[in-house]
């Protein structure tokens, strides 16, 4: 298999995995959650046998480390409440304490809405990113929609 | 700010076995030249002329796809390149990695490392050195398609009689090069 140079893959790919794992894990974890995931593709790239979707492959490593992430913070002892502040009127797409309600979302519908609204992917691509069928893909962007909302509404 | 810190990958990558090819530029007087090295040495190095998209896909073909841009793992090989283009290095002390040359292509690119600064061969000298006194044509193209140009010296090496032979950098540079080492330059 000819395979690319990685340096291409973190040019090309880089900043829109960060983003994904910004939305995820928080901006705090992200920097190393990105380490870690650029490494384990490192580890596995040689051996990889299809160079056909190297953005997907990228993102799905991410979504395993952002699931690391999240399941080594809920082990860890919470210094503080973390209560997102309510505001009065519908919060922008950026608005920090709308991704943090993202954050508390299940799994899949984390990781299905930050696919969707950070590193802009289409259902399709979710779904293989995610290992579900598009419609699943949808579904979960659209569960996660609702759960936010309901938080949000409180 | 950009949140990717490719410095710490570098690192990391290297501290784990995981960086097969580093690469960095270089600034030249003639241009900018890349130069890669792996964990074993330098093993390229490339004028402007070549296009970086197309030396870097041939590493990963050749040697590994594990590339990355790591300055730091080259600072040796800039400091003596540097110095080198300064005219205050007249020897590299850089490990080589010959894994691109085999036959008698590496022999003759091992002769012609040894060719002091200053000194000049023909492809003649240098096939019969490389112990295939035959091999002119096969010399000549040894030094064509020298990986490592500037610190495997192929500028060194002349058609019988003087005149330049051909060089990768274009003649202009090789010009400059055989100056330099001659002290004709004022720099």
């Amino acid at each position: 298999m000819r395979l690319p140079p990685f340096q291409g893959l973190i040019d090309r790919h880089g900043r829109e995995v960060h983003r994904y794992l910004a939305a995820c894990v928080g901006p705090i974890d992200a920097d190393d959650c990105w380490q870690e995931t650029m490494l384990a593709a490192l580890r596995a790239y040689p051996g990889l046998e299809d160079d056909r979707n190297l953005r997907g492959w990228l993102l799905r490593i991410a979504a395993r480390k952002a699931i690391d992430a999240h399941r080594a913070a809920r082990r860890r002892p919470l210094p503080v409440a973390d209560v997102p502040e309510r505001a009065a009127v519908s919060p922008a797409p950026s608005d920090p304490a709308l991704w943090r309600a993202v954050r508390r979302l299940p799994e899949k519908q984390r990781a299905a809405v930050a696919l969707r609204f950070a590193a802009d992917l289409d259902y399709a691509t979710i779904g293989d990113v995610i290992d579900c069928s598009e419609a699943a893909a949808r579904q979960n962007v659209r569960a996660g929609l609702a759960g936010v909302r309901r938080e949000w509404d409180g | 700010m950009n949140p990717i810190d490719m410095t710490e990958l570098a690192r990391r990558a290297a501290e784990e076995g995981l960086l097969d090819v580093a690469y960095a530029t270089v600034d030249a007087p003639f241009g900018r030249m890349l130069v890669a090295a792996t964990p074993h040495g330098l093993v390229r190095t490339a004028f402007d002329k070549e296009s970086a998209d197309e030396v870097l896909t041939e590493l990963a073909d050749r040697i590994s796809p594990r590339v990355l841009e790591a300055p730091a793992r080259l600072d040796e090989v800039r400091r003596e390149m540097d110095e080198y283009f300064n005219g205050t290095r007249t020897h590299f002390d850089l490990p080589i990695d010959w894994q691109l040359s085999h036959g008698f292509l590496l022999r003759a690119r091992e002769e012609c490392f040894r060719i002091p600064y200053g000194e000049v061969r023909t492809y003649k000298q240098l096939a019969e050195a490389a112990g295939s006194p035959e091999a002119v044509r096969a010399a000549g193209n040894a030094m064509a398609k020298n990986p490592i140009p500037i610190v495997v010296p192929c500028h060194r090496v002349l058609r019988t009689g003087g005149s330049l032979g051909g060089y990768g950098g274009g003649l202009e540079c090789k010009r400059w090069l055989l100056d330099l080492e001659s002290g004709v330059l004022t720099l």
